[in-house]
């Protein structure tokens, strides 16, 4: 098919790898991040934290801590009578059960770590004498620790309001007639995992500065979080402020990965403290409290059967999907936020004629998750690339072949999910990459490998991932608090140079750079001119932050679409000063306004703004002083696919079952990359985020729900020596609907890896009669598998 | 993760550490590169009154060879070991160091600190135990020298009297043909398994599988009739006395034994 690309490819600086403007300051060691910022009187806060799973708070005693040197003021939830932070759905009671997440826990504590108290000091080492000084007396509640015994028939309640421990319980699919499709399928394989607990586990934790200003009547804070709005909506609201007098400014962010686009509890109580105490108040998450306490993500248990036809074509799929959200539900996402994702897009890059899926959300007395990364979409990739490699050896295919005998080829593909998937290269990506693969040798390798006494295997996963999910896409989750849209505003000053605002909301990925080169394209302006404004409620009218891949096709289209209309309004200014017809003129790519047939005739962007502002006198009828703009966008479909293929190459040792990545090749495509060095740092990232959750990383508990990975020692965070070189290919296909062509980049590098470093895997494991499905991969289990088999052929 | 508060003191010479040692007696830690110390501090597992710093006192960072023996101060890093050109005969002091945490651990943790805390899967604490090195120790009654076997006692708990510092490791003979290897999921990582051998000596220690550095006489007997390395892994394997644990089980510790144990006699057979 061809593809037309409806956006401007004729500037330069989109699809440039431009020094990032971020970096001089950050690579300097000047950047700005919250533990950076020291105010006036600042105190210092912590947290006393719930010591048990489960129990009744009868009794909170802060009388000692109040009398520990340094300490300034010590707070329970009744003294500070905050309001709850609720997230909701608009689902009936069966589909979906409404919980409160308190700012303080009031009482009943529902996971440990879970905040009881703040204590406020005079520094951070005091602060903690005073947590260790708080006298909480509880009264123990059998913990809920696991999915199963939170379904289990008499279980505890964690919410007494949440029957069965659910908190959702949706079945979006049921495709008539699919019991009929399953029982005459010539082949049906199934997949049942369960994916280990993760922690996003940004390099920077999360942190907080909030100071009330008499002379704005505001109170300022200054977090570290991917939604600025919404952390002050829900501040207004818990401390009875109207918003104007809230004020949530973002500084540099190391790093957030969903971890930090919810509104956190911590930052709610440090601000209502120095609104309390009129004195700025300071909280930076410490690793044990981000390792314990923070929100998590990603366990989930999936039971997934498969039908084929003999020849490999997926005929339906039919899913049962539970995932253990913790205590809490997330504002504002909520606790579907895993089950509705997996529900909705499960199909995948397929052509699945038929499909079931019921999602669960249950509730433990673990702490509470968020959105990370990929969002269950590794998951549930992880298991459909199983379900075709399962396939594919019933059936005696190749497991690159049954995946092309199912990919989706021709677009608009509207599915069985009811989604319409705008074109992709799913093919040629999957194509290309076993070609590189072919080509490096690879396959040769592991033909090799058996008579050498080496254990290698090749594995795949192809995926799609949805980015710019719009107002429509998020109102089909049926949230009630619907994110999608952004809004940008643009200005040039006095002397022409502008400064542009965008909703999103960058922790890490460079929007400072991308969105100008966006500007700098549309106004034919230097990037050196452009400054991009993002992370302050007070000068950005309203914004959704950064989450879901959502910056550049939907912020950068606003983005886009705002510089359009000033170059719009520079041109009529110019028109008219040079007696021209506005028609007759044209934006000429360096920073000024030239007539078409006569391109000595020009004016510069600064001698414009001169006239707009100084000479006002001279501008057009019709056009008021000043020179700004605002634009908004929205997706009116279904959103954008970027999609990809991942290859890995692994050896495994038998000695020890450790497992080795010998090579990684990603073939993606994300539309327009505006920046390919950011695109290739996102991919690269991603994986290795990815790799963790499919070899090292998990969250875990002992029976009384006592976090048993409280620092970096046991939870086993990959570092460079782990994560092998990623070979990206990028193909392009630009997205139709999106100002610049560009689709989402930032989580498909996570959520591609842990189906195909399983996959490879389990390639290597093929003759030894053993499957993996877990994540993630024990090299115990590894080890034991080629053991047995070492053993089988010994017999 | 903050430390309760406690009292510095800097020590300026060895007799000094040890006069503050024996006055402030078990309220008191010493402390050099920090690199386990301060970590258990800021979770308040640790909680001294008094931390003695030993890191500035002249002298403790020297590594001297004196004949036979190799002689390596208190103070040396890991990373000083790692980066020194100890000749064929300690080279495997060197090389054992890229398994010793990462590089910034190693920058400033060091020889002395690493045994003193006796962790048993510490390759210090192998490495002592392989060349049986001795710990020279210094307390109120001057120097006494304690050999590495009888120095590790339990899990962290070592032969050193609360007012004494250790100045040196002595490691009384050359080892060319000694190597060491392990297996952690992580580079870095405390291993799950530690096999160190000696083939000349012959030894064959393991770290990971008891409360102290294990050294195994009935893998030593096998490594010493020369039959085949399998044998040597295998006789450790067999040797020794372990539990399911979360983490790894009783079988793959075993296992993970026979695998490295093996490896390091089929390393130390090409020297």
């Amino acid at each position: 098919m061809t593809r037309e690309p409806r956006f401007d490819r004729t500037g330069r600086w989109v699809g440039a790898s431009v020094p990032r403007r971020e970096d001089p300051r950050l690579l300097a060691g000047r950047g700005r991040f919250v533990d950076d910022i020291a105010l006036p009187r600042m105190l210092h806060a912590q947290f006393v934290r719930s010591t048990i799973a489960h129990g009744r708070i009868v009794a909170v005693d802060l009388g000692e801590v109040r009398a520990v040197p340094g300490v300034v003021a010590a707070f329970t939830a009744a003294d500070l009578a905050l309001g709850d932070i609720t997230a909701l759905l608009d689902r009936p009671p069966h589909e979906f059960v409404p919980t409160a997440m308190p700012v303080l826990a009031l009482e009943k504590v529902r996971y440990v770590g879970e905040p009881v108290a703040i204590v406020v000091a005079t520094d951070p080492y005091a602060a903690e004498d005073g947590v260790e000084a708080a006298v909480v007396e509880y009264e123990d509640l059998d913990p809920v620790v696991t999915d199963t015994a939170a379904l289990a028939d008499g279980a505890p309640l964690v919410h007494a309001e949440a029957p069965r421990n659910t908190l959702v319980d949706v079945s979006l699919f049921a495709t008539e007639g699919i019991d009929d499709v399953f029982a005459q399928a010539p082949c049906v394989v199934r997949v049942r995992t369960k994916t280990g607990r993760q922690n996003a586990l940004p390099l920077e934790t999360r942190g907080v500065v909030a100071a009330w200003d008499d002379r704005d009547e505001q109170l300022h804070v200054q977090t570290n979080t991917q939604v600025p709005h919404q952390v002050r909506t829900v501040l207004a609201g818990c401390v009875g402020l109207h918003e104007k007098q809230v004020r949530v400014t973002v500084p540099d962010m190391g790093g957030g990965f969903g971890q930090k686009c919810v509104v956190g509890r911590e930052e709610i109580a440090t601000a209502a403290a120095a609104l309390r105490l009129r004195r700025p108040v300071k909280w930076i998450e410490d690793r044990r409290d981000a390792l314990t306490a923070a929100f998590l993500a990603r366990e989930q248990r999936y039971d997934v059967r498969a039908a084929f036809d003999a020849e490999g074509r997926i005929l339906g799929l039919d899913a049962d999907v539970v995932c253990d959200m913790g205590a809490y539900s997330c504002y504002p996402f909520t606790a579907g936020i895993e089950p509705l994702m997996a529900s909705a897009e499960m199909p995948s890059v397929y052509q699945v004629p038929a499909y079931r899926v019921r999602g669960r959300a249950v509730t433990t007395n673990k702490a509470p998750t968020a959105p990370y990364r990929g969002v269950s979409r590794p998951q549930y990739v992880m298991v459909v690339e199983r379900l075709m490699e399962r396939a594919a050896r019933e059936l005696g295919i190749d497991p690159v072949e049954i995946r092309r005998r199912n990919l989706i080829t021709v677009f608009p593909y509207t599915g069985v999910n009811r989604i319409t998937y705008d074109p992709g290269s799913y093919r040629e990506s999957l194509d290309l990459c076993e070609q590189v693969l072919h080509d490096e040798g690879w396959y040769d390798v592991r033909a090799r490998a058996v008579r050498e006494g080496r254990v290698i295997g090749i594995g795949y996963s192809c995926f799609s991932e949805r980015t710019g999910y719009g107002s429509g896409a998020f109102a089909q989750r049926k949230m009630q608090v619907v994110p999608g849209f952004d809004i940008s505003e643009i200005r040039m000053d006095v002397s022409g140079t502008v400064s542009v605002t965008t909703g999103t909301m960058s922790h890490g990925q460079s929007h400072e750079t991308t969105m100008a080169q966006i500007v700098a394209d549309r106004l034919g302006l230097d990037i050196a001119r452009i400054k991009i404004v993002q992370g302050d409620t007070d000068r950005i009218t309203y914004g959704w932050g950064s989450f879901a891949s959502r910056s550049i096709t939907i912020g950068g289209s606003a983005v886009a679409a705002a510089s359009g209309k000033l170059g719009e309004q520079l041109r009529e200014i110019a028109a008219h000063l040079l007696d021209a017809d506005v028609d007759a003129t044209e934006l000429d790519g360096d920073g000024g306004v030239r007539l078409r047939d006569d391109p000595a005739r020009r004016l510069s962007f600064a001698e414009l703004a001169d006239v707009a502002y100084l000479r006002a006198h001279l501008l057009p009828k019709g056009i008021g002083p000043g020179l700004t703009a605002s634009a908004s966008f929205d997706v009116a479909g279904d959103g954008t696919f970027s999609n990809a293929t991942h290859g890995v190459v692994v050896e495994l040792d038998p000695g020890t079952g450790g497992v080795q990545i010998l090579r990684y090749v990603c073939v993606e495509d994300c539309g327009v990359a505006i920046h390919p060095q950011v695109v290739e740092g996102q991919c690269r990232g991603g994986i290795a985020q990815g790799i963790a959750g499919a070899l090292f990383e998990q969250v875990t508990y002992d029976d009384a729900g006592q976090p048993l990975a409280p620092s970096l020692m046991e939870y086993k965070v990959p570092t460079a020596a782990e994560i092998p070189d990623v070979a990206i290919h990028h193909l392009e296909t630009p997205c139709a609907f999106t100002a610049n062509g560009a689709k989402g980049a930032g989580e498909g590098g996570t959520i591609g890896a842990p189906a195909a470093v399983l996959n490879a895997v389990n390639d290597a494991l093929r003759d030894t009669g053993v499957e993996l499905d877990d994540t993630p991969i024990a090299r115990e289990t590894v080890h034991r598998a080629l053991e047995s088999a070492l053993e089988n052929a010994h017999v | 993760m903050k430390p309760a508060a406690f009292t510095y003191h800097r020590a300026r010479s060895v007799s000094g550490a040890v006069g503050l040692l024996a006055e402030l007696g078990d309220d008191a830690k010493v402390i050099a590169g920090g690199q386990s110390l301060v970590a258990m501090m800021n979770f308040r597992l640790a909680r001294p009154e008094h931390l003695i710093d030993i890191a500035r006192i002249p002298g403790l960072d020297t590594i001297v060879r004196e004949g036979d023996a190799l002689r390596v101060g208190a103070l040396v890093t890991h990373h000083a070991v790692e980066t020194a050109d100890l000749g064929p005969d300690f080279r495997v002091l060197s090389e054992a160091m890229r398994w010793v945490g990462h590089l910034p651990i190693r920058t400033r943790g060091t020889v002395g600190g690493s045994i003193a805390h006796a962790d048993a899967t510490a390759e210090w604490c192998l490495l002592a135990v392989l060349l049986d090195a001795r710990i020279v120790v210094e307390g109120p009654a001057g120097r006494r020298s304690i050999p590495a076997e009888e120095f590790f006692q339990g899990v962290f708990t070592t032969a050193l009297e609360p007012d004494e510092l250790i100045v040196e490791v002595e490691f009384p003979r050359p080892a060319p043909r000694a190597t060491l290897t392990e297996f952690a999921e992580r580079q870095g990582d405390f291993a799950i398994v530690a096999a160190a051998v000696d083939p000349d000596a012959p030894r064959v220690v393991l770290g990971g599988v008891a409360q102290v550095p294990l050294r195994v006489p009935a893998a030593e007997a096998v490594l010493a009739a020369g039959v085949a390395v399998a044998e040597v892994g295998e006789a450790a394997a067999a040797a020794i006395d372990v539990r399911d644990e979360p983490g790894a089980s009783a079988h793959y510790r075993r296992a993970l034994t026979r695998t490295l144990v093996t490896r390091a006699c089929e390393e130390a057979r090409t020297r």
